[in-house]
């Protein structure tokens, strides 16, 4: 199913999320259950599963990673449940020292100081990433395609890091 | 989700958890990661002259099936020549361990990451 046209959305990375979300009110609205209460049997299953797609889409769309996702799979590449190992060393030790950062916050004498500093390195880090991840996906070259899935593989890691971030800042509130 | 007991032994008690020295030439390393979970895996191993895998050692960022399936790697590898170390599967690993399927990626990163560090030695000895 293409999300961007149940919406009536161009299928573009950058979506004026105001729009998106007026609209899925207003589709919700349309396939509420509740309007088909006298409705037919097969028009209130209709309405049933209309209304689930919506939320589907709607949540998809919403967030950067689906949406690449989303998009990516329209264009033939599926990524979103692959097992492939991903093996940049570059990369991958990048995100070892990020780990290990997050491993010493607890004990650093100012860890709110020490959250700080990989906030924003993990902010400086999803900035240039996500930036790259428009672009790539602008392009909509096979390769760039590629390139796209990359990013977005990289992407998640980093997603992956600041909730753990988020999780010791709890931890330590505790 | 309910780890089993030997999922839960590696976990508790992790074999060679460590780093080389990776200016050594006798060692090599093999990192690998997951996207969708966002697991990080370094394996290393350390090789003798006659190719024989002497010692390993890993850090692992992940679950506790990833831990436990790179834990159990290096204590598998040790000993045995670099070939025999290739053969390692996944689904041997996730047997031992008993691992239920939505965990078998942990045992498939855990084989990519011994391959990853044997494909590293063979550069280096190449190159």
């Amino acid at each position: 199913m293409n999300y961007f046209q149940l919406f009536d959305l161009p299928a573009t990375f950058e979506l004026d999320l105001t729009e998106l979300g007026s609209r899925y009110l207003a589709l919700q609205r349309k396939f509420h259950p509740d309007n088909y209460a006298a409705a037919s049997n097969r028009d209130r299953l209709m309405s049933v599963q209309q209304t689930a797609n919506i939320n589907d889409a709607y949540h998809s769309l919403k967030q950067p990673l689906l949406r690449a996702e989303h998009l990516l799979a329209l264009r033939g590449l599926k990524i979103s449940h692959e097992q492939r190992s991903f093996t940049d060393p570059v990369f991958l030790m990048q995100q070892m020292e990020l780990r290990e950062q997050l491993e010493e916050i607890s004990t650093s004498e100012d860890p709110d100081d020490a959250i700080m500093a990989v906030e924003q390195q993990l902010q400086q880090q999803r900035k240039v990433l996500l930036k790259q991840l428009a672009a790539a996906l602008e392009a909509n070259t096979a390769e760039q395609n590629q390139q796209a899935a990359e990013l977005v593989r990289k992407l998640k890691f980093f997603f992956k890091l600041q909730h753990e971030l988020e999780l010791i800042e709890q931890q330590l509130q505790d | 989700m309910a780890y089993s007991n030997k999922v839960i032994d590696h976990y508790e008690n992790p074999r060679n958890v460590g780093s080389f020295a990776k200016d050594d030439p006798s060692i090599a390393t093999g990192m690998v990661g997951a996207p969708a979970c966002g697991d990080v895996m370094k394996l290393q191993i350390k090789v003798n002259e006659q190719g024989i895998i002497e010692d390993a050692k890993f850090k692992t960022y992940g679950c506790g099936s990833a831990i436990a399936s790179s834990s159990l790697v290096t204590e598998w590898v040790k000993g045995k020549s670099l070939d025999e170390a290739q053969q390692i599967k996944n689904t041997d690993i996730a047997h031992e361990l008993a691992l239920p399927p939505v965990k078998i990626h942990c045992s498939i990163l855990a084989e990519d990451a011994i391959k990853a560090a044997i494909a590293d030695y063979k550069q280096k000895r190449g190159g």
